[in-house]
C-alpha cells in the first residue's frame, strides 16, 4: 500500500536508566500504512524506544509526535497533570501490544475490548460491542468473546489483545515482541494476524526477533545496537545485504550462517 | 478413524478404586478423631459435676442472645476496617507526601498500641476532650481502626501484587489514573486479599470479646456476668466458646464459597 503522511515522528530521543545511556539520540519517522520492524540484540534499546514512544518510559530528552499530538519529554514534571494529559492523548492514538499480552484477567474477552472505548472514549456500549465483535471476528475469536483470558491459549490471548487495541481505533499499532512468550506452534497464528493488518494498511511498529516475518511483512527494517539506529531500509537491503559490520555480525549469529555479501567497492 | 479402541488397562480401574477407598478411610478417621476429642472433653466436663441444668435453662438463652451483638459489632467493624484499609493502602502507596504521611502515621500508631488501650482511650479518655461515645460505638471504632491498620498493609501488599503489566496495559489504552485504579488494579487486588481479610474477620469476631470491658452486653459479657456470681463459670464459658466457634465455622464456610467464586475466571 502507498505510504501516506507521517504519523509518528520521534526526534532526538535520549534515555538514561540511572547512568546507563540506553537510547542515544534516536530520530524516527513512520508514515501511514507503513510497517516498521525494529531488530537487534536484546539490550540494544528497541523495546525501550517503543516504550518511549507512548511514554510508558519517559524519555530523558526528546519529542514525540503522533497524529499531530506533540509531546516533549519532561522528566522533571513527569507526574504533572498537564503532562500526563498530553501523554494520554498520545496513548489514545497509539495501540500497544505486549510480550505477555496483559489482558485483564477479571474480565471476559469482550469486556476487555469494550472497557477503554466505553469508559475512556465514552462510546455507547451497544456501539462498542458491535466494534469489538467486528474486530474479534477479524482476529478469529468470535466464539471466545465471553471467555475469561485464563481459558485462552497464548496465541488466542495475543490475538484478543490485538482486538482490544484495535477497538480504540489507533493511528499506529506498536508491538513489543508479540510472539516471544508463545509456544513455537502458536507463533504462526499471531504473525498471520499481524501480516493481515499490515496488508490492510495498518501503521505498525514492531519489535521482533522473527527475521523471516520481518522479511515478509516489513516495509522497513531498522537495526539497532547500543541505543542507536545503525542501519535501516527495506528488508531485502538490511537483512540480505547489510552494509554495517554490526548488522552483519547480528544476522550471522541469527541465521547461523554468513549472509552472502556483495564485495565492497 | 482407526477401529483399534485400546482397552482400558485393568490396573487403572484398580488404582481408581484404591484411591477412592483410601480417601474414604481418611475422611472416616478424620471424623472419628474429632468425635473422640469432643467426647473426651464432654466426659471431662461431665465428670466435674458442673452441670447445673436449671442454671443453663435460665441463662443459656440470655448468653446466646449476646451472639447477635457480637455479630453486629464484628460486621460493622469489618466494614469500617475495610474502608479504612482501602484508603490507608492507597495512602501508603501515594506519591503525595502529606497523604503518605497520614497513612503511615495511622498504621504506625495503631499497630504500635494495644487494642485494649485504644478501646479504653476511645471510651474513657475521649470524654475528657468532650467527645462522649456510647459503648457499642466505641467498640466498633476501636475494632475498626485497629483492624483497618493491619488490613492497610494487607491491601497494600495486594495492590503491589497485581502485575505491573496490568497497569501498563490500562495506561497504554489511555485510561486515566483513577480509572486504572478502580477498574483494573483494585478488582484484582481484592481477589488477592480476600483470604487474608477473611482471616482477619475471624480474628476480629473473637477480639470483639474485649468490648465487654466497656460494658457492651455481648456474648462474653453475658457469659461472665451470669456465670460468675452463681459459680457456674464452666457452663457459662463453654457455651460462649461454642458460640464463638460456631460463628467462625459458619463464616469460614461462606468465605470458602466466596473464594471459589472469585477464583473462577482468574488466570
Amino acid at each position: 500500500m502507498k505510504l501516506g503522511e507521517v504519523v509518528v515522528r520521534a526526534t532526538g530521543i535520549e534515555k538514561y536508566f540511572g547512568d546507563q545511556h540506553v537510547l542515544r539520540g534516536i530520530d524516527l519517522e513512520v508514515r501511514a500504512h507503513e510497517t516498521v520492524m525494529l531488530v537487534g540484540r536484546s539490550g540494544s534499546g528497541k523495546t525501550t524506544l517503543l516504550r518511549c514512544l507512548n511514554f510508558l518510559e519517559e524519555p530523558t530528552v526528546g519529542v514525540v509526535e503522533i497524529d499531530g499530538v506533540r509531546v516533549e519529554s519532561d522528566p522533571l514534571h513527569a507526574r504533572s497533570r498537564r503532562h500526563q494529559e498530553q501523554i494520554r492523548q498520545i496513548r489514545l492514538r497509539a495501540g500497544m501490544l505486549f510480550q505477555d499480552f496483559n489482558l485483564f484477567p477479571h474480565m471476559t474477552v469482550l469486556q476487555n475490548c469494550i472497557e477503554a472505548p466505553t469508559r475512556v472514549k465514552r462510546i455507547p456500549k451497544r456501539e462498542a460491542v458491535a466494534t469489538a465483535e467486528r474486530f474479534l471476528e477479524k482476529v478469529g475469536l468470535s466464539e471466545k468473546r465471553d471467555e475469561h483470558p485464563s481459558r485462552l491459549s497464548g496465541g488466542q490471548k495475543q490475538r484478543a489483545a490485538i482486538a482490544r487495541a484495535l477497538c480504540m481505533e489507533p493511528k499506529v499499532l506498536m508491538f513489543d515482541e508479540p510472539t516471544s512468550a508463545l509456544d513455537p506452534e502458536l507463533v504462526g497464528e499471531v504473525l498471520k494476524t499481524m501480516e493481515e493488518l499490515a496488508h490492510e494498511g495498518s501503521t505498525m511498529i514492531v519489535v521482533t526477533h522473527e527475521m523471516s516475518f520481518a522479511r515478509e511483512a516489513a516495509d522497513r527494517v531498522i537495526f539497532m545496537a547500543d541505543g542507536a539506529i545503525v542501519e535501516q531500509g527495506p528488508p531485502e537491503q538490511v537483512l540480505d545485504a547489510p552494509q554495517e559490520e554490526r548488522t552483519q555480525a547480528f544476522l550471522q549469529r541469527f541465521l547461523g550462517e554468513t549472509p552472502e555479501l556483495e564485495p565492497r567497492p | 478413524m482407526s477401529q483399534v479402541v485400546a482397552e482400558r488397562p485393568a490396573i487403572l480401574g484398580e488404582i481408581d478404586r484404591a484411591r477412592r477407598s483410601a480417601s474414604r478411610r481418611h475422611k472416616a478417621i478424620f471424623a472419628a478423631t474429632w468425635v473422640v476429642i469432643l467426647l473426651l472433653i464432654g466426659a471431662a466436663i461431665y465428670a466435674t459435676d458442673n452441670r447445673d441444668t436449671d442454671w443453663m435453662a435460665t441463662f443459656g438463652p440470655f448468653i446466646l442472645g449476646g451472639a447477635g451483638i457480637t455479630v453486629l459489632v464484628s460486621a460493622l467493624s469489618i466494614v469500617l476496617a475495610v474502608v479504612l484499609a482501602l484508603f490507608g493502602a492507597l495512602g501508603r502507596l501515594s506519591s503525595n507526601p502529606v497523604i503518605n504521611g497520614i497513612a503511615t502515621f495511622y498504621v504506625s500508631l495503631v499497630r504500635g498500641t494495644p487494642l485494649l488501650v485504644q478501646l479504653y482511650f476511645i471510651y474513657f479518655s475521649l470524654p475528657a476532650l468532650g467527645i462522649i461515645l456510647p459503648a457499642i460505638e466505641s467498640g466498633v471504632l476501636a475494632l475498626g481502626f485497629n483492624y483497618g491498620a493491619y488490613m492497610t498493609e494487607i491491601f497494600r501488599a495486594g495492590i503491589q501484587a497485581v502485575p505491573p503489566g496490568q497497569r501498563e496495559a490500562a495506561e497504554a489504552l489511555g485510561m486515566p489514573e483513577r480509572l486504572v485504579q478502580r477498574r483494573i488494579v483494585l478488582p484484582q487486588a481484592t481477589r488477592i486479599v480476600i483470604p487474608a481479610i477473611g482471616n482477619d474477620f475471624i480474628a476480629m469476631i473473637k477480639d470483639s470479646a474485649l468490648i465487654s470491658l466497656v460494658g457492651v452486653q455481648e456474648l462474653f459479657w453475658r457469659a461472665g456476668t451470669t456465670g460468675r456470681p452463681a459459680r457456674n463459670t464452666l457452663e457459662a464459658f463453654v457455651i460462649a466458646a461454642l458460640v464463638y466457634w460456631a460463628l467462625t465455622i459458619i463464616f469460614s464456610f461462606f468465605q470458602e464459597r466466596l473464594e471459589r467464586r472469585m477464583a473462577r475466571g482468574d488466570r
